[in-house]
C-alpha cells in the first residue's frame, strides 16, 4: 500500500529525520493561513498517489500567503492523471546545494533487503541506473545483521561525504532502515534528500510502500484503500479476496490461478481478441465467490462475452458450475458465456452446465478461440 | 529419483487440523505420501485420518522419524511454523500458505540457508515426484512418472502444462512450484542446478511470468553453464499492463523491468525454446528431445 507523501514525511519526522516544516491543507483559506505561519517562499504539493505529479503541474511555489491561497485554489480544482487533488502538503522551500538519493527495497533474487544510494538524486533511480549505473551504490542487507552504522558510513563515503556530515547521514540512513523494518516497507525512499547550503541534510520528498501482506500488523492503514490506486471494481474485488485488474477489451475473463489467467489473456490476444479484465478467483472458489466475480466482470459495460477458465486443483468443478448458474440467475446475465472446465469433479461440473444449456470446452485454446469469435460478432 | 522428494520422504503436516490441511493430507495419503505425524498447537493427542497429532514439532519427532514438512498454517503464523520445523532439523519445508509478509519470508529464507535446508514456497502448489511422493495440493491424475523436470512460478499453469505433457506421453521426473510470492525459498537457477544433477531428468520445462528478473537470471545461467539438457519455457503475462499486480504479489511490471518480452528475449538468446501457448510446450519438448 502506497502512503501519501505527507504520511511518509510525518513518519520520517517521528524517527528524527529532518524534513521541511509543513502542514496539510484541504482548502485555499487553510493554505493561506498555513503559508503565513511557515513564512514564504513555500511549496504547495498535491497529495496524489500517481507518479509524475511534478511534470503534470501538481507542485507549485508561492511567495506570499495571498499567492498561496490562489495557487491552492488552482491545485485543488485539478485532476492529475484522472485523480482529483483533495489535499495539499504545504512546506517551506528549502535551499538546495545538491540532490541525493537514498532508499531501501527488496532484492528478490538475493532474498534480502537492499540499500540503494546515489549522489545523483531528484530523478527516478531506475533512470540513473540505466544512464550511469556507476553512480548507483547498492548494498545488500544481511537479515540477521541488519543495516548497521558502518554500512551508512560506507555509503556516505562513496557519495563523497566526510567530517561531521558523516554522522548526520549515518543517523538519517539508519533511521530510514528502522522505519523500513518497523513499517514492513517493501520500498522506502528519500528522493531527493537534499544537502543544503549550510551543509545539513533534509528529506525533501519521501515515499513509502507498505507490504500488503503485512497490513495485519499495521491496523492504522489496513482499512484504508487509497484513492486513485484502484478502480471501484478493483476495490470491491479486494474485499472478496479476488484479484481483479480492469483492462480495455471486450472479452471478460475469470479463471483460477494468477498464471493461468495471465496465460488466458495472452491466448485471447494471440487469437486477435481483447481481454476486458484479469480476474483470479484463487483456489477453493465457492459459489459465492464466483457470483461476486461474475458481478464484478459484468459491471464493465464493454464486456460482450464472458470466458471462464477453470482448471481444478483445489477448486471443485461442481462447485464452480453451481456458482456459475447461481450467479447467472442473481445477476440476470444474458451475455454469451464460454466455459472451460477441467479438474476435480470435472464430469459433475460439466453435467450441471450442459443440462443448463451452456457449452463446455476441455481445451483452453479452443475455448479462447470461441470467445474471440463471439466478441467479434 | 527426481529431486528433493522421493519414495523415502517421510513428512509431517503443520496445520493438519485446518480445513485445507486435513483435505490435502487425505489426498497426499491417497497418493502414497508417507505422512507420519501432524502438528497443531492445542490439538495434541488427537488424530486426523489416522495420523497422530502433536502440539509441537519436537514432540512429533520424538515419536516419529521425518525429513520433510508441509505447512498449511495461516499467514501471520506460517513463518513461526517454518522456524519450528527448521529448528528440529527438518531439511525440506514446503510452505503452501500465501500472503506471508516479505520481512518474515526473508528471515525464514536466511535461517534456512544457515540450516542447510530447502524451502519450497511460500504460495506454492508444492512438489511432486510422480509415482513416488507428493507434498502439495496439485491434482495427481495429470502427472505421470517420466523424464521431464518442471519448475514454475504458477500453480494452475503448471497443471495445464503437465496435463498436456502427460497426454503426449511425456512423463515427469519432478514438478515443483517456486511460489507466487516475491520472496521464495528456491529460484529457477537453484532448481535447474538440481535437475542438471538428476539422472532421471532428460529435459526441463521452465514456466515463468512477468515481474522480477528471475527468468533473465536463469537465462544467463543456462547460457553460461552451457546447460547440458534441453530447456523449454513458457512466460505468462505478455499482455499485462505495467504497474498492476496480476494476482501474484510478484507478478507486476515496474517501468521497463519485469516484462514478458525481456524474459522471452533473454531465454531465446540462451538457446531456450519458448512456446507461444501453454499447449505448444509438449511439441517443442518432443522435438528438442529428438534433436
Amino acid at each position: 500500500m502506497k502512503l501519501y507523501e505527507y504520511e511518509a514525511k510525518n513518519i520520517l519526522a517521528k524517527y528524527g529525520i529532518p524534513t521541511p516544516k509543513g502542514e496539510l491543507a484541504t482548502s485555499p483559506h487553510q493554505a493561506k493561513e498555513t503559508a503565513s505561519r511557515l513564512k514564504p517562499p513555500i511549496v504547495l504539493k498535491s497529495q496524489v498517489l500517481v507518479a509524475g505529479r511534478g511534470k503534470a503541474g501538481g507542485i507549485l511555489f508561492a511567495d506570499s500567503p495571498e499567492q498561496a491561497e490562489k495557487t491552492a485554489e488552482k491545485l485543488l480544482n485539478m485532476n492529475i492523471k484522472g485523480i482529483p487533488v483533495r489535499s495539499l502538503w504545504i512546506e517551506e522551500k528549502i535551499q538546495i546545494k545538491k540532490e541525493l538519493y537514498f532508499g531501501i527495497t527488496i532484492d528478490r533474487f538475493q532474498r534480502n533487503h537492499i540499500a540503494i544510494a546515489s549522489a545523483v538524486g531528484g530523478m527516478e533511480i531506475e533512470e540513473v541506473a540505466a544512464r550511469s549505473p556507476e553512480k548507483v551504490i547498492k548494498l545488500p542487507i544481511k537479515p540477521y545483521q541488519g543495516f548497521r552504522s558502518y554500512h551508512a558510513r560506507l555509503i556516505s563515503r562513496k557519495m563523497g561525504y566526510g567530517g561531521n556530515q558523516l554522522g548526520m547521514l549515518e543517523k538519517i540512513f539508519t533511521s530510514l532502515y528502522r522505519i523500513a523494518m518497523d513499517y514492513d516497507a517493501e520500498l522506502i525512499e528519500m528522493n531527493p534528500i537534499v544537502e543544503t547550503n549550510e551543509g545539513t541534510f533534509i528529506a525533501a520528498d519521501a515515499r513509502i510502500i507498505i507490504d500488503d501482506n503485512a497490513l495485519f500488523r499495521h491496523k492504522e492503514f489496513k482499512e484504508r484503500v487509497a484513492e486513485g490506486e484502484f478502480t471501484q471494481q478493483e476495490i470491491e474485488a479486494m474485499k472478496e479476496d479476488l484479484a481483479y485488474v480492469k483492462l480495455d477489451g471486450n472479452t471478460g475473463v475469470i479463471g483460477n490461478g494468477a498464471g493461468l489467467v495471465m496465460a488466458t489473456l495472452d491466448t485471447i490476444q494471440l487469437y486477435g481478441g481483447k481481454p476486458a479484465n484479469f480476474l483470479d478467483v484463487g483456489g477453493g472458489a465457492t459459489s459465492d465467490k464466483i457470483a461476486v466475480a461474475l458481478k464484478i466482470v459484468l459491471s464493465d459495460p464493454n464486456v460482450k462475452v464472458l470466458f471462464i477458465n477453470i482448471l481444478g486443483g483445489i477448486t471443485r468443478c461442481d462447485e464452480v458450475a453451481k456458482g456459475i448458474l447461481e450467479a447467472k440467475e442473481k445477476v440476470g446475465m444474458t451475455k454469451p458465456m464460454v466455459i472451460r472446465l477441467v479438474g476435480t469433479n470435472e464430469e459433475e461440473g460439466k453435467r450441471i452446465l450442459t443440462e443448463a444449456g451452456i457449452f463446455v470446452f476441455e481445451s483452453m485454446e479452443e475455448a479462447a478461440h470461441k470467445a474471440v469469435d463471439i466478441s467479434k460478432q | 529419483m527426481g529431486i528433493i522428494i522421493n519414495k523415502n520422504t517421510k513428512a509431517i503436516v503443520q496445520g493438519i487440523t485446518g480445513t485445507q490441511g486435513t483435505f490435502h493430507t487425505k489426498l497426499m495419503l491417497e497418493y502414497g505420501t508417507k505422512i507420519v505425524a501432524g502438528v497443531t498447537p492445542g490439538k495434541g493427542g488427537t488424530q486426523v485420518l489416522g495420523v497422530p497429532v502433536y502440539d509441537t514439532v519436537k514432540e512429533a519427532l520424538e515419536k516419529h522419524e521425518a525429513n520433510a514438512s508441509i505447512i498449511f498454517v495461516p499467514a501471520p503464523f506460517a513463518a513461526d511454523s517454518a522456524f519450528e520445523a527448521l529448528d528440529n532439523e527438518i531439511k525440506t519445508v514446503v510452505i503452501i500458505t500465501e500472503h506471508i509478509p516479505i520481512k518474515d519470508a526473508i528471515n525464514v529464507m536466511a535461517y534456512a540457508k544457515q540450516a542447510d535446508a530447502t524451502i519450497i514456497g511460500p504460495n506454492t502448489p508444492g512438489i511432486i515426484t510422480p509415482g513416488e511422493c507428493k507434498l502439495g495440493i496439485m491434482p495427481v491424475h495429470i502427472f505421470k512418472p517420466g523424464e521431464i523436470g518442471m519448475v514454475s512460478r504458477s500453480g494452475t499453469l503448471t497443471y495445464e502444462i503437465a496435463a498436456s505433457l502427460t497426454r503426449k506421453e511425456l512423463g515427469q521426473s519432478t514438478c515443483l512450484g517456486l511460489g507466487g510470492d516475491p520472496i521464495t525459498g528456491l529460484n529457477f537457477i537453484d532448481v535447474l542446478e538440481m535437475f542438471k544433477n538428476d539422472k532421471q531428468t532428460k529435459a526441463v520445462v521452465l514456466i515463468g511470468e512477468i515481474g522480477g528478473n528471475l527468468e533473465e537470471l536463469a537465462a544467463e545461467y543456462i547460457a553460461n553453464e552451457n546447460y547440458p539438457k534441453p530447456v523449454a519455457a513458457f512466460i505468462a503475462g505478455r499482455f499485462a499492463p505495467p504497474g498492476k499486480r496480476m494476482g501474484h504479489a510478484g507478478a507486476i511490471i515496474m517501468g521497463k523491468a519485469g516484462t514478458a518480452e525481456s524474459k522471452i528475449e533473454a531465454l531465446k538468446k540462451a538457446g531456450v525454446k519458448v512456446a507461444e501457448k501453454p499447449s505448444d510446450i509438449a511439441e517443442v519438448l518432443a522435438k528438442a528431445l529428438k534433436a
